[in-house]
């Protein structure tokens, strides 16, 4: 007789802890042959408000870690995403083309570009940084440093995609709300559970599933999000709503992009997410 | 004052097996050398640790062969790739970082506590760094292409940090190296051979030829060889200089200093002194970035020597594995011997010799913590690099001075500033011929910041985005 799999309750990831929705609503997930995968939590309103709570509580010690820290937080990361290959390989074939071999590919593309991002903890500051030759008796020097809580409505592609998004928010010290693929949101949990075991404090990411349309435009215009990532929002009118409602306190905006996930991502989705501080300093005797 | 006694606090050497004997690091294998082998000793103690190879200027060839033939393989991988290489060497450095502290602390004499919290974690990090350079070499703006075999000397006083600062950086934008470490510490490098392997770093890439002076001269000659890194005396760098003059060669050179650590009458007084022990006497001032002059400004002197001296009267010097210890022993016979002999000279050119009553060790090379007060900028000990735990002090009235007297060397590594004015400390930063300033800190380093001098104290930075230039053909 073959045994009975225990399955895993898909739940929202908010402040390092995996709570259901407030509301208790949930979504069925299928594959897109129609067959059932599990149900998602229907984060809602009130659950996107508790997770822009927990990113801005996290974002003062996050932003203050050293750069060589962080690094060393992503590159572990990246440690325990390949640790659980299969898992992910597995979990992810049936909600993508091409299969197994496809699933694993992604996952190892996922791996290398945390590495990437790892990596540019502490270099993002000699790039973007410099020191400013101004006409006087004067110090000056540019630094970038991370604008604060970034809302992400990630793209569909749900593993190499949302972490795409992910880490070059993340890297430079700013702190996120995630609003995962509606379709495909079970990776975005299991997601969780790494960056759970990663050193990654409590409340630098939160993941919320559930409906684009319901949750984004509370995000677009929460008072206390610094930023607005709406690469995954498909529907053109709920994009500009957004945008429109992110005006509101000047979030820095990333409009929705078809991106190619596999090319060479650039350093753009760290540097829309910095602002620039520029000290002055007298020299004399 | 109460004077309380310090139980031992040992660091158990369980940790490190040694071999009796070792050979070189060629193309993924310890084979033999041809040369004959040497003993490298305990400084604290003078008892043999094991036998190592020399390589005869063969033996080098050999390596640079290896390396060359690596380098195909490795300058075409994709950066991403070689970065993997490099993180996993970064993490096995952490994982391993309690034995090769013992072992850095048995072979080179320094603190545990030093070798522990200082080296280690710094070598780690500085694989780290380079590590994430490798797939964002067109982010730095020197290009990507590789230089080929890089041939590296190092010296004795950081034997693992130093093979850090200078494998890191080449094997992350692509070249191959051939490494002679110290002869005098060169078990580290042998250590970082089997990371390598546990790395499974492809053979050839990194290649660890021992032995003295002969061997360097071999790498840094050998006409396979497209850059060239030196850290060590200004006196070798001169020759190194004069060897590759008229070749293609790439040259990086990380010399000598006779820093200048300068306190204002202003300073926060503690945590000038503080500094200044720690500018000196932070590895037993082998450092070549040490701040073996003290500049005081006179209003202050008495008030600053006084507070110095109690200080130096704490400092713990002895068993460099036991986690009290702040100054261990002196790396070589041969260095102890011109610490001694820089130090007769000071005194017998008239300056005023002190230390703090402390009891050395029967056998192994010590030298106490010691302090030279009423030095003229004329006097040998203000213009020669001691190299050990030796502080000149010197006066001056004016910032204007100080420059003057700081800048009047002709090495220009590092330089410090003490005062609470900011103004202050960017205006004399701005004056001085230094590489490095530190301002309200000394000696610290770290792999995102340039490291390097002017003048003589040779050219080139390791570290940083800059620390990429010296390995990429530019």
């Amino acid at each position: 007789m073959s045994r009975l799999s225990v399955r895993k309750t898909y739940k929202l990831y908010i402040g390092g802890a995996f709570p259901r929705s407030e509301s208790g609503r949930s979504y069925p997930v299928t594959s897109p042959k129609g067959e059932f995968l599990a149900n998602a939590s229907q984060a809602s309103r009130k659950d996107a408000r508790d997770a822009v709570v927990a990113a801005r509580k996290a974002f003062p010690g996050w932003s203050g870690a050293t750069p060589y820290n962080r690094g060393q937080i992503l590159y572990r990361v990246a440690e325990m995403l390949e640790g659980r290959r299969a898992q992910f390989a597995e979990e992810s074939a049936p909600v993508r083309q091409g299969g197994k071999r496809a699933a694993l590919e992604a996952v190892d593309a996922t791996v290398d570009r945390l590495v990437w991002y790892a990596g540019w903890s502490d270099k993002i500051a000699a790039v973007r940084g410099a020191a400013n030759p101004v006409a006087g008796p004067y110090f000056n020097l540019s630094s970038p440093e991370p604008t604060g809580v970034v809302a992400i409505v990630a793209p569909a592609d749900p593993l190499l995609g949302l972490v795409s998004v992910v880490a070059p928010v993340i890297v430079t010290g700013n702190t996120c709300v995630v609003v995962a693929s509606e379709p495909s949101p079970l990776a975005s949990i299991t997601l969780a559970e790494v960056l759970a075991t990663s050193d990654l404090p409590g409340g630098v990411v939160n993941v919320l599933t559930g409906r684009q349309a319901e949750l984004a435009p509370w995000l677009a215009s929460h008072m206390d999000v610094n930023g607005l990532d709406l690469t995954g929002v498909a529907d053109a009118d709920l994009a500009l709503r957004c945008e429109q409602a992110a005006a509101e306190n000047l979030k820095r905006v990333l409009r929705p992009a078809q991106e190619d996930w596999t090319a060479d991502p650039g350093i753009g989705r760290m540097t829309r997410f910095l602002e620039t501080k520029t000290v002055w300093h007298p020299v004399g005797i | 004052m109460a004077i309380f006694e310090y139980a031992p606090a040992p660091e158990s050497t369980d940790v490190v097996d040694i071999k009796p004997s070792y050979g070189l690091f060629i193309n993924g294998e310890f084979v033999d050398g041809s040369g004959p082998t040497f003993k490298t000793i305990n400084p604290a103690t003078e008892v043999p640790l094991a036998e190592i190879a020399t390589a005869t200027s063969d033996d080098v060839d050999r390596a640079v062969q290896a390396a060359r033939k690596a380098f195909g393989v490795w300058s075409a991988l994709p950066g991403a790739e070689r970065a993997k290489y490099l993180f996993r060497i970064a993490r096995i450095i952490q994982e391993r970082a309690r034995e090769l502290a013992v072992l850095e602390s048995l072979d080179n004499g320094k603190p545990i506590r030093e070798s522990r919290d200082v080296d280690l974690p710094l070598v780690a990090a500085h694989f780290f760094y380079y590590a994430g350079w490798a797939d964002k070499l067109e982010y730095a703006g020197f290009g990507t292409k590789a230089l080929g075999v890089a041939g590296q000397v190092i010296p004795w006083n950081f034997p693992l940090l130093m093979l850090a600062w200078k494998i890191a950086p080449a094997l992350a934008c692509g070249n191959t190296v051939v490494l002679k470490p110290a002869e005098t510490t060169p078990l580290t490098a042998l250590w970082f051979a089997d990371i390598c392997r546990q790395a499974d770093l492809p053979p050839g890439v990194v290649n660890i030829v021992t032995g003295a002076g002969d061997t360097g001269a071999a790498v840094v000659a050998h006409p396979d060889v497209n850059k060239v890194a030196f850290t060590g005396s200004t006196e070798v760098g001169r020759i190194i200089a004069r060897t590759v003059a008229g070749t293609d060669k790439k040259l990086t050179l990380e010399l000598g200093g006779k820093a200048a650590n300068i306190v204002f009458e202003d300073a926060a007084i503690d945590q000038a002194v503080e500094g200044i022990v720690n500018g000196i006497f932070f590895n037993q001032g082998h450092v070549c970035c040490a701040g073996s002059r003290l500049l005081v400004q006179e209003s202050i002197q008495d008030e600053l020597l006084d507070s110095l001296k109690r200080r130096l009267g704490t400092l713990r010097v002895g068993d460099p594995l036991d986690k009290n210890t702040d100054v261990g022993a002196i790396n070589s016979a041969d260095q102890l011997a011109k610490i001694r002999e820089l130090s007769e000279i000071g005194e017998s050119e008239g300056a005023l010799r002190w230390s703090p009553a402390c009891e050395l060790p029967e056998r192994g090379f010590w030298f106490p913590p010691t302090i030279f007060t009423g030095v003229a900028q004329s006097h040998t000990i203000a213009r020669d690099e001691i190299f050990g735990p030796v502080l000149s002090v010197l006066t001056f009235r004016t910032p204007a001075e100080a420059v003057e007297k700081a800048n009047n060397t002709p090495y220009g590594l590092s330089a410090g500033i003490w005062t609470e004015k900011g103004s202050r400390i960017l205006w004399m930063a701005d004056k001085l011929r230094a590489g490095v300033v530190w301002a309200n800190t000394f000696n610290k380093f770290d792999p995102a910041s340039p490291f390097g001098g002017y003048k003589e104290s040779g050219y080139g930075r390791e570290g940083g985005l800059l620390g990429l230039e010296a390995y990429l053909d530019v």
